[in-house]
Parts: C-alpha cells; sequence; structure tokens
C-alpha cells in the first residue's frame, strides 16, 4: 500500500478542479415500488436543472410528457433528480438529499428552507441525508457547497410542492389556485373559510410529479423560518448521547475489526502467520495483498489477536523526505501543469510584471512556508460493514457517500447498485473525510467473517493513514508606489493548492502561478483548503507593505481595494474591534487580515498578549465581521464563525506535522497539540446579513483571516515578521 | 484469565462478560450499548470519553473493567432525572454549544461533576477544569456560557 500517490488525486482533492455537474442520478425505481416504500402521499421530484437542462429540452424528461413547463412521468421515475420529497398521510414531510451533516448544521438550515417555502412547521419536516440507496446522487459535501446548491434546490422543490398542492386544493374545492393561501402545513381559501391540511390532501394518493421548477421563491426580506436561528435539529438526541454517530452503528452478530498497519509509508507485507491468533475464539484474521487484519467478538479480543500476528515487510525503496528538508524537497519536486487553467496549475497574468517591479519605489520579496497538518475530527474514521448476498451495505462516516459506494463497488469487483452507503451525522470532517479506506477495510474484514464488521480507525491510524491539508511554499514580489498603491504583485504557491490565490486588490500587473508539486505526503482537502494559507501569505505580505509605506494597515488595505462588500467587511470588523484607538506595544499588538473566497467576505481583527521573556503569545482577542449574503441561520452561522477562528489558532500558532522516514511522528494529541479552552480568546462576531444577496457557504472561509491578522499583530507589537505557519510551534524566540 | 459478569451502570447492575483488562469505554459501547461515551484518542488527552466513576469524571478509556467492576458508573445515558434534563444537558441545548456533538458528552460529563463541586465558578476555574476535554470544531465560547447558565440554573434549583 503506498501513500506517495505521484498525481493528485482527484477523490480528495476534488478543489483544484473546476467543479463539474453531477452525473445524471439513475434512480432505478419502478413508481409503484416507490410508493411501497414510502407510504401513499404526494412526492415531487426536482428535476437537476442545469444536468437537466444539458441533456434535454427543458421541462422534458426522458420517460415524461411535457405539460405546460412541467412533465408528469407514466412508471419509471426521472432518472436526473436534483432533489425530492414526500409528504405522507399524516402530514409529514421527508426530504431526501446526498449531502450529508458534519457538524456544520446543514440539517438544520436545509430543513428551514424546506419549511420556508412549503409554509410548513420545521418540526413536521425530517430530512433524509447521504444514504446511496434512497437519496439523489450527490457529489459530496464540500467547498462550502450546500448553501448556494442545495438550499436553493430543496427551496424549489418545496415550493414547487406547495404549489402542486395549492392546485390540488383549487382541484377540490373547484376553486382557483390565486385565491388559495399556503400556511401552517394547511390550504385554505378566505373567501369560503374552508381549509385543508396537506395530510389530508396526500391522503389515499399516490402522486409523484417531477418539476423543472421555475418558480419565484421567497425573497429573503420576507423569510420567516429562514433567516432565524432555529436550534439543532435533535440537539436533545446529543446531549443525551442518544444520537448514533457511525461509530456507533452497530448490527446482530456484529465483530470489531482491527487492520494490522506497515511500519512506515510504503511498505510492503512480505509474510503474516497469524501466531496465536489461530486459536483464540471467534477470531478472523485475513489477508489480501498488502492489506491484513482481524476480526473478533469484542475490540480487546481483535487488539490482542493483532497484536500477535508475525508479519514481515518490505520497506519502501525510496528514502523518503522529513519535514525538516519539506520546503527545499517541495520547491525541487514541481510536476508539469496537468490541465489547463490555474487548477492543474498553471498561471495568469496582466500587464507585465517584471516592468511594474523594477519601476516601483517601494518593493517586497519575501518567502512563505506552511507545514502540513491534519484535520483530527474528534471521531475517527469509522464504518461498519455488512455483506448480504453478495450486497453490500455500509454505515461510515464520510463527506461522499456515493463516492465512497464507488470505491467500494471498485474494489470488491461488483456493480454500485449491489452497494448501499449510508452516512449517519458524523463527528465532523473539515475537509478531511472525503475517502473510503476504513469503509473498504471493515466490508473486506466482514467479507472473510461472513459476519458485520465495525472498525474504527485509532487516534494514531487517523493521523497517519488518513491525509493531510497539503503543506507548500508561497513566493511572494510586490511594488506599490508612493500614493500607496500596488502597481505589482507576483505570487507563487507550490503545493498548498490555488483556492483564493488570486488577490482581491487591485493591482495593474500582476501574475499568479500555482505549482502542482509531488507531495511527499498523503494530502487533501482542509476547511477552506489553500485559502487559509494564501490569505496567511497575502495579508501578510500586505501588511508588511503598509510597514514599509508608513501606512495604516486599514487606509493601505482600503486604498487598493474596489470590491465593496469586502471593504464593508474590514470596516466593520475594525469598527468593532476599535482599530486604531489603541497603539500596540511591547506586550500587545493588534493586527487584522482578510478577503474573499466561495462567496463569502470575511475580516478578522486579532489582539495579542506578548510575554518576550517566556515567549508566549495568546490570542486574546478577535473579531470576526463575515458577509456570505442572506444568512439563513444566525446562531448556527455564529458558531461556525466561532469554531473557524479556534480551529484556525491551532494552524496558525502551534499545529504541524512532524515526519520522517515513513512515519508520522507526532500521530496523538499528546503529541499533536491542537486548541484547547486554555487558547480561546473573546471572539467577537459580526454577521453582516446581506438579504439582497444570494445564501453561500460559511464553514470554511471564516477561517481565513485569522492567520495572518494574528501573524501582523505579532509583528506590530515585536517587529518581528513570522512567514511560517504555524508561526510559534516552539514559542516566540527571543 | 480473570472475567468481570457485572458492573453498576446508571443505577443498576447490570450483566456483561469481559476481559478484566479490556477498558471500560469498550464494554460500556459494545457490550452494553452505551455509545454516548465517545472514543477519541485512547490516551487520556481528550474526554470524549469521560464517565463518572463513584461521582468523580474519569477517563473511560483509560479504565480498565476488572477496576471498576464494584464502582459506581455513571454515563451521559444515566444523568436525566425521571426524564428531565440535568441542567447542564438543558444548558447546552440552550445555548446551542454543540456542533457535531461528538464531544458533548465528555463535556457535559465533566462539566456535571465540576458544577456539583462549584456553585458558583469562575471563568478561569471553568477553563482550567475542562482543560483536558477537546472540542475540534472550537464550540468552546458556548460551552463556557452553558456552563455558566447550567451554575446559574443548578443555584437556583438548590434554592
Ligand atoms: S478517548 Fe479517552 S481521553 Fe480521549
Ligand atoms: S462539537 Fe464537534 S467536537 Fe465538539
Amino acid at each position: 500500500m503506498t501513500r506517495r500517490p505521484r498525481k493528485i488525486d482527484p477523490e480528495i482533492e476534488l478543489e483544484r478542479y473546476e467543479l463539474s455537474e453531477p452525473p445524471l442520478h439513475q434512480f432505478g425505481l419502478e413508481r409503484r415500488d416507490f410508493f411501497r416504500l414510502m407510504g401513499a402521499g404526494v412526492a415531487v421530484f426536482l428535476v437537476a436543472r442545469d444536468a437537466g437542462a444539458a441533456q434535454q429540452p427543458a421541462g422534458r424528461g426522458p420517460h415524461g410528457r411535457e405539460s405546460g413547463g412541467r412533465f408528469h412521468f407514466d412508471e419509471r421515475l426521472p432518472e436526473n433528480i436534483g432533489a425530492w420529497l414526500h409528504i405522507g398521510e399524516n402530514g409529514s414531510v421527508t426530504v431526501y438529499t446526498g449531502k450529508v451533516e458534519v457538524g456544520q448544521n446543514i440539517r438544520t438550515s436545509l430543513t428551514q428552507a424546506v419549511a420556508e417555502e412549503l409554509r410548513t412547521a420545521v418540526g413536521t419536516i425530517q430530512l433524509v441525508m447521504g444514504d446511496t440507496a434512497l437519496t439523489p446522487f450527490d457529489m459530496g459535501t464540500f467547498g462550502s457547497r450546500t448553501t448556494p446548491t442545495m438550499n436553493l434546490e430543496l427551496r424549489r422543490v418545496a415550493c414547487a410542492a406547495r404549489n402542486l398542492l395549492v392546485a390540488m386544493a383549487a382541484k377540490r374545492w373547484s376553486a382557483k389556485t390565486a385565491s388559495l393561501i399556503a400556511a401552517d402545513g394547511k390550504i385554505s381559501d378566505p373567501a369560503s373559510g374552508r381549509s385543508i391540511e396537506y395530510g389530508a390532501l396526500a391522503r389515499g394518493q399516490t402522486l409523484a410529479k417531477a418539476l423543472v421548477a421555475h418558480d419565484p421563491l421567497r425573497p429573503a426580506t420576507d423569510w420567516t423560518v429562514a433567516g432565524t436561528s432555529v436550534p439543532k435539529i435533535n440537539g436533545i438526541d446529543f446531549v443525551t448521547g442518544k444520537h448514533r454517530y457511525p461509530s456507533d452503528i452497530r448490527r446482530p452478530q456484529m465483530l470489531f475489526g482491527k487492520v494490522l498497519r506497515p511500519p512506515a509509508f510504503g511498505a510492503a507485507l512480505d509474510s503474516l502467520s497469524p501466531g496465536e491468533a489461530k486459536t483464540m475464539p471467534g477470531v478472523v484474521v485475513v489477508r489480501d495483498g498488502d492489506f491484513a487484519g482481524v476480526a473478533a467478538p469484542g475490540e480487546y479480543e481483535a487488539e490482542r489477536a493483532l497484536a500477535v500476528l508475525k508479519a514481515q515487510w518490505k520497506p519502501a525503496p525510496d528514502p523518503q523526505p522529513s519535514n525538516k528538508n519539506l520546503y527545499e524537497y517541495l520547491k525541487s519536486h514541481t510536476e508539469p501543469a496537468e490541465h489547463d487553467g490555474f487548477f492543474g496549475g498553471g498561471s495568469v497574468e496582466t500587464g507585465s510584471v517584471e516592468q511594474a517591479l523594477a519601476s516601483a519605489p517601494v518593493r517586497l520579496d519575501a518567502t512563505y512556508t506552511i507545514a502540513y497538518i491534519a484535520h483530527a475530527p474528534l471521531e475517527p474514521r469509522a464504518a461498519v460493514a455488512e455483506w448480504n448476498r453478495g450486497k453490500l451495505t455500509v454505515w461510515t462516516g464520510t463527506q461522499r457517500p456515493f463516492g465512497v459506494r464507488d470505491q467500494l463497488a471498485q474494489a470488491f469487483h461488483i456493480p454500485r447498485s449491489q452497494v448501499r452507503v449510508l452516512m449517519p451525522d458524523m463527528g465532523s470532517a473539515y475537509g478531511g473525510k472525503h475517502t473510503g479506506e476504513c469503509a473498504v477495510e471493515a466490508a473486506r474484514l466482514a467479507k472473510a467473517a461472513g459476519r458485520p464488521v465495525k472498525l474504527i480507525w485509532t487516534r494514531e491510524e487517523e493521523f497517519t493513514w488518513a491525509y493531510f491539508r497539503p503543506a507548500g511554499v508561497i513566493d511572494i514580489r510586490s511594488g506599490a508606489d508612493n500614493a500607496g498603491k500596488l502597481t505589482a504583485w507576483e505570487f507563487h504557491n507550490y503545493n498548498s493548492g490555488p483556492s483564493a490565490m488570486r488577490t482581491p486588490y487591485v493591482v495593474p500587473s500582476q501574475r499568479i502561478e500555482f505549482h502542482p508539486v509531488d507531495s511527499p505526503l498523503r494530502q487533501g482537502s482542509y476547511r477552506a483548503l489553500a485559502a487559509t494559507t494564501n490569505h496567511f501569505a497575502r495579508e501578510s505580505h500586505m501588511d508588511d507593505l503598509a510597514s514599509r509605506l508608513k501606512l495604516d494597515p486599514l487606509e493601505f488595505r482600503l486604498r487598493n481595494l474596489d470590491d465593496e462588500r469586502l471593504k464593508a467587511v474590514f470596516q466593520a470588523a475594525a469598527e468593532r474591534f476599535g482599530w486604531g484607538k489603541r497603539k500596540s506595544s511591547p506586550a500587545r499588538g493588534f493586527g487584522m487580515g482578510g478577503g474573499f473566497e466561495k462567496g463569502g467576505y470575511v475580516a478578522t481583527c486579532a489582539e495579542v498578549a506578548i510575554d518576550r521573556a517566556r515567549g508566549s503569545v495568546r490570542v486574546v482577542r478577535v473579531v470576526t465581521a463575515f458577509d456570505c449574503g442572506a444568512v439563513v441561520n444566525p446562531n448556527g452561522l455564529r458558531n461556525q464563525i466561532m469554531g473557524a477562528n479556534v480551529m484556525g489558532l491551532g494552524g496558525a500558532l502551534f499545529e504541524a506535522i512532524e515526519f520522517a522516514n515513513g512515519k508520522i511522528l507526532n500521530d496523538r494529541f499528546s503529541r499533536y497539540r491542537v486548541p484547547r479552552f486554555s487558547d480561546l480568546p473573546e471572539i467577537e462576531v459580526i454577521l453582516v446579513d446581506r438579504k439582497d444577496q444570494p445564501s453561500a457557504g460559511a464553514g470554511e472561509t471564516p477561517i481565513v483571516g485569522l492567520a495572518p491578522a494574528v501573524g501582523n499583530a505579532i509583528f506590530a507589537s515585536t517587529g518581528k515578521r513570522i512567514r511560517s505557519l504555524p508561526m510559534v510551534p516552539q514559542g516566540l524566540s527571543a | 484469565m480473570a472475567r468481570v459478569k457485572s458492573l453498576h451502570v446508571n443505577g443498576k447492575q447490570v450483566a456483561i462478560d469481559s476481559d478484566a483488562n479490556a477498558t471500560l469505554l469498550s464494554v460500556l459501547r459494545d457490550q452494553l450499548d452505551l455509545t454516548g461515551t465517545k472514543y477519541g484518542c485512547g490516551e487520556g488527552q481528550c474526554a470524549a470519553c469521560t464517565v463518572l466513576i463513584d461521582g468523580f469524571p474519569r477517563h473511560s478509556c483509560q479504565a480498565r473493567v476488572g477496576a471498576v467492576a464494584s464502582r459506581k458508573i455513571t454515563t451521559i445515558e444515566g444523568i436525566a432525572e425521571n426524564g428531565k434534563l440535568h441542567p447542564l444537558q438543558q444548558a447546552f441545548l440552550d445555548e446551542q454549544a454543540l456542533q457535531c456533538g461528538y464531544c458533548t458528552s465528555g463535556m457535559i460529563m465533566t462539566g456535571v461533576a465540576f458544577l456539583q463541586a462549584h456553585a458558583n465558578p469562575s471563568e478561569d476555574m471553568i477553563r482550567g477544569f475542562m482543560q483536558g476535554n477537546i472540542c475540534r470544531c472550537g464550540t468552546y465560547p458556548r460551552i463556557l456560557a452553558a456552563f455558566r447558565r447550567a451554575a446559574e440554573m443548578m443555584r437556583k434549583q438548590a434554592g
């Protein structure tokens, strides 16, 4: 098993690529079966608009008859479904989406979206998420795409369903649809005083409609449910321990698995002898190529069996780099651009950077380095796999249930239709669970054991055999004129990634280039991915330029920005923070950083307390202003923004993966420090609610302002410019 | 090999059948299906696995089941009384002090013991006591707020 892919792994690094439209969903369900499964009622399918539009004339499905912009179908359900919902005879609404809940609270915000358009109570709506047998295909939950895409789709499907219910009531009463009102889960006719509940309308029906919805949605200014702080759905299950995460799933006759890991990356399994494990009761030992593992009646028994296996490993042939020479390694192992454009490697250029640099009165060249860091979700990878007559069912924690389904189908050479992946709301991921290795391993063990197997990765496994946020090197050369305007900007990113690589500042001459590298460690997505590191480099550099120009950092930024929304968040954060009111001193520093990514605008101001004698840096106060368009759930959004800042502290100050000779050296929390209560600053959040703008995702972008704000605050206090992430893993050197 | 055949959990004596060396965490989760107690690190570093042993917060990933066979164990499933949430559980809901919620039971169990001993804790005291509990989602500010709210509720209840 090699962990050094020569190429970018598209499974885990989706964001390097333009997100393409998903392939059409093959629903493969007959209408009869469907209602047998769901119970009678009304079902509304939203035909995936963009995918559908590309494939067929508007409003016409592969099995449909067009009628007034909508189509009805006979027996087969439509294939290219974006989302769908079912209204049962008791009025309960079930919504199906391939998105998954990982703590970002979309189960709640998506429910609000449906409630808003369907005009029914949040409590009557249930979301089925990330179940490959029941929900429409979805590429995955990442890149802050849920709010701008799925939220909108569910609003559309709910709106279509509401219009359908109105039409049904109108027919029943021989009334005009325009005279009827949908509210509180009922349709009513103010003229006659009649009203009927959704459940009553659905009673006895087996009505399925597929709609290409173009119905106008309620504007954010009129929202009554969306835009409010609905508490987390099923919150009570979380505070009582009732909620079942992937690692809590239990099946009859289930065994517990453990996987034998190589002593280092790239080692091959030469020989394996089960030793005493052979005689342990109920223990199954599996070897298949380089894969070896055990399944046993209990976790303790599985651990003991694993410990007695006798394995010989052949080490990887090449010497492996270590974090000590990481940055030289990255710069000397660039790979040719894989495909055109930025994302595969490549550059954009406007004007002549060389000329602009040569004539700039103020010049600055600087290099920034970024360490690998781990996501370390508190729930490590976990899977329960069960085979039943050649069919495989796996419950697992992943951001890409459909991707994992395909990996399983591939690994076991079975058709996708034989695999079902379910994703119970999990113990988070932060971009770190795009892959299905644990699911594949559990399934392999279950296959050998002939019984369901649960596999939970240990923390050490999670730190070693998952993947990391890419390390990187960023080189910037810049120039400004004496009026404090940027004139030249050259930005090279080696390996860490192109997200948010373009500067939001106005610079006439610029060159921006991404250099893919043959990464020494397995790497992939992370909350905001490279936007964090690119913002760190850019915003640190801006601060440096401001100080050279003897300009206030806020003033310098505003002078070079023309994006009003970005200016607005900088100003909002600065105002709340009291920017400029207090001067930085050797013991206190104030700094700011911000930018734009994935539809969100963020600015963060930070105050740090410095103790030069002890070399300590403590972030004491953070103010973040964030604009992600119309806010769907203010309370949930605040939680995300605070969380992003806390998580960001780790990568900014002290988190770094250490490795050598194919081993991760700090593979546990006692060696890899993550933010704790003692690190917590006072955090203030300002939501810039732009009801006139579409809602953007918010799980990621709020993290990007923190590291540069803290670095700039350290500089303001100490005059020391730190150009590496993490900034002070060993404290501040004297 | 010594086997342990029963445990006292959440006010009841319950039957188990485990090697004495197995962790309390695995027995609670796998034999008793009390999965509210979580695995996060297995080395006493995250406190996701916290339970009360004779009223004291302990890492169940570190406790061998043989060593706690005669102790009173309380898990997150056992702190609501007569269907009424413990004030700290209620406070977590009121403050929405969770994101993915995976750390929540460990936070609550540690906090239940803490608030028992400290009716009116300062923020520094809470932070200090909770230093061993990791929340990767970074919900710490809300968790602090939940502690303050619960302490207040408990003081009111105590009259
Ligand atoms: S699992 Fe016990 S302290 Fe982390
Ligand atoms: S809420 Fe996710 S770890 Fe705390």
